[in-house]
């Protein structure tokens, strides 16, 4: 992969969010406090919106850090606070040293699997020309060209999608009703 | 430099760049906007204490160069006191939280249009920071992130009041930022677009949304003070409840961050207040200020005209304020979930039915007949909220007592978990 004909201050700021992209995950994996590794997956979330910038998808970008930053992790950190969990060792699901290798190979795997794509080449069908995305933004928006397809030919599997988070949200008000306890929340 | 061209072209697109104009004029707008925030905000203290003293018939500060030097002796007072640190605090988010708390407000003013461009010598200047294609969204995904500082406030000072204050606003400001979210949609609806520029142009051609969009603008309200923790829906601090809440263990400089935090929320929202439902900039009853050519005094006088706009719902805040008695938890969250949510998602429904509709029947986005049908059906909302369903037929208000059908709820659902600390006996 050669970086020659990106400009620089693409290059630097490409490496800047992935080293702390990177430092930071590894940070929410090894840090003992519940509430510390939220915060650090929080980070994580928030430079890769920024590649996602940088990779002018600001739609995306910015549902990132909407939904994963703002919503989702938030919730995590209440339920973090609220329950105060205590100690990391004791509420761990992987323990005993067979779990950490089995959970180091897998990563072992993933990253490997990251570096064969990087060298196989995108299909013919899948490439857009340069500058397509940023001409497509000038002309109708950063929204329109994702809301079109998504909206028109991809609706069946956006309705679907609808129906699965729906079930997800009946589960969790059943769930929550089980307990006996009819919360007003 | 043809590299840093094309990327300029990327992020302004549209604009043709004059590259070393463009960073000159980005830094001078950038020193520009933090310093009249920073400033603004600090006097915007003063303003509270004189607007309260006001409405409570007395003389506010009046010692400190005849009171318009407070602020500043209260910035030195913050600065020179003693620095505490409660002993079970986790100190490196303790230190963290203020921060977290205060810049979000200040980011999201990249992406608001605070004035019409100008057609300078070295090309034209919009007068917002960073024109990005998302703008509106940007706004809504960083405002998510403020409840970072105040919900790690609570948790690291260990402390139960600072943690409930934590609690309370984690859960508060998740409520209304889903509705605030919804509100904004019958907005993007007329506009088709998520920039700000083109909300303000829109509104300016047609009408302010306001008039088109009044029951959003309700929502978008009732949800900014929430967002806020402004009173009536102040529960994160309640200082007769919870001391000072999430900010409880925090002194001099750090209590100050928050304090300024929450001013310069109050100034950002009332911007997007101003800008989504007020015109932004736009001078109204003239389109002088919207077209070509635009000169400097264009740019000073739509400036002074988005001033007032949001100076006025600041004063809005301080009144109401002053004014309003804060909600109690259930109430706060029963108008949240059961009132602004199915309201909002009901009104785009409404909205977007009606724009079909128009659409349909051949009227053009922004001639009279479009926007009659949308006032005629804005009116209609309103009567229905505002004269139908109002005054506790559908919420309990702030300051009255509880139906004694809700006590009976309430009861209900807190009486399995009293079971076991009552005794036996018992009620």
């Amino acid at each position: 992969m050669s970086h020659g004909e990106l400009p620089l201050f693409y290059v630097f700021h490409f490496y800047l969010f992935g080293i702390i992209a990177i430092a930071s995950a590894v940070a929410f994996v090894t840090r003992k406090s519940p509430v510390a590794a939220a915060l650090w997956l929080v980070n994580t979330m928030f430079s890769l919106a920024a590649l996602y910038v940088l990779l002018d998808a600001h739609f995306i970008g910015v549902i990132q850090v909407l939904v994963y930053a703002g919503a989702i992790m938030v919730v995590f950190l209440f339920v973090i606070m609220l329950l105060n969990l205590g100690h990391a060792s004791d509420i761990a699901d992987a323990r005993g040293i067979g779990w950490k290798l089995a959970a180091g190979l897998v990563g072992l795997a993933l990253l490997a699997q990251v570096f064969a794509l990087t060298r196989a080449r995108v299909p013919e069908a899948l490439a857009l020309p340069d500058g397509t995305v940023a001409e497509q933004v000038a002309a109708r928006g950063a929204i329109a060209p994702i809301a079109g397809p998504l909206f028109n030919e991809y609706l069946l599997a956006f309705e679907v999608t609808s129906v699965l988070l729906l079930a997800a949200v009946v589960g969790a008000v059943v769930l929550g009703k089980r307990r006996g306890s009819a919360d007003a929340r | 430099m043809t590299t840093i061209h094309a990327l300029l072209q990327a992020a302004t697109p549209g604009s043709t760049p004059h590259t070393l104009p463009y960073f000159v004029f980005t830094l001078v707008k950038l020193l520009l906007v933090f310093t009249v925030y920073m400033v603004g905000v600090a006097l915007l203290t003063l303003a509270e204490r004189k607007i309260s003293a006001w409405i409570q018939d007395r003389h506010g500060p009046n010692r400190v160069g005849k009171g318009w030097l407070q602020p500043a002796a209260d910035g030195v007072k913050n600065f020179v006191k003693e620095e505490t640190y409660p002993a079970a605090a986790n100190i490196p988010l303790f230190v963290l939280a203020p921060a977290l708390a205060f810049i979000p407000a200040l980011v999201t003013w990249a992406v608001i249009p605070f004035a019409a461009p100008w057609d300078s010598p070295w090309g034209r200047i919009d007068m917002m920071l960073a024109p990005l294609p998302v703008g509106f969204l940007f706004i809504l995904a960083i405002s998510s992130l403020g409840v970072y500082g105040i919900v790690l406030a609570g948790w690291s000072s260990n402390n139960k009041y600072a943690l409930l204050g934590g609690l309370r606003s984690s859960a508060q400001m998740i409520s209304y930022e889903i509705a605030m979210g919804m509100s904004t949609i019958p907005v993007l609806l007329l506009s088709g677009n998520v920039t700000l520029n083109r909300i303000v142009n829109q509104q300016a051609f047609e009408t302010w949304n306001v008039l088109n969009l009044t029951i959003a603008f309700f929502i978008f309200l009732v949800a900014a003070f929430a967002e806020t923790n402004r009173l009536p829906f102040d529960l994160p601090e309640a200082e007769s409840e919870l001391i000072a809440g999430y900010h409880s263990e925090y002194s001099a400089m750090k209590f100050s961050l928050f304090f300024i935090a929450e001013y310069a929320n109050m100034v950002t929202a009332s911007a997007l207040m101003s800008t989504l439902f007020f015109g932004g900039w736009d001078i109204p009853f003239t389109l002088w200020d919207n077209v070509a050519p635009f000169t400097f005094l264009k740019t000073f006088l739509t400036l002074g005209c988005f001033v007032t706009k949001v100076l006025f719902f600041v004063f809005l805040y301080m009144w109401i304020r002053w004014t309003l008695p804060r909600f109690r938890y259930d109430q706060l969250m029963s108008l949240g979930w059961k009132l602004l949510l199915p309201l909002a998602l009901g009104y785009i429904v409404a909205v977007a039915t009606t724009i079909v509709t128009l659409d349909a029947l051949g009227f053009a986005r922004g001639s009279v007949p479009f926007h009659l049908g949308l006032i005629l059906l804005n009116v209609a909302a309103v009567v229905i909220l505002f004269v139908i369903l109002d005054r506790g037929k559908l919420i309990s208000p702030a300051y009255s007592r509880l139906n004694q059908r809700d006590v009976a709820k309430l009861r209900a659902v807190s009486a399995p978990r009293r079971a076991p600390l009552l005794p036996e006996s018992g009620d």
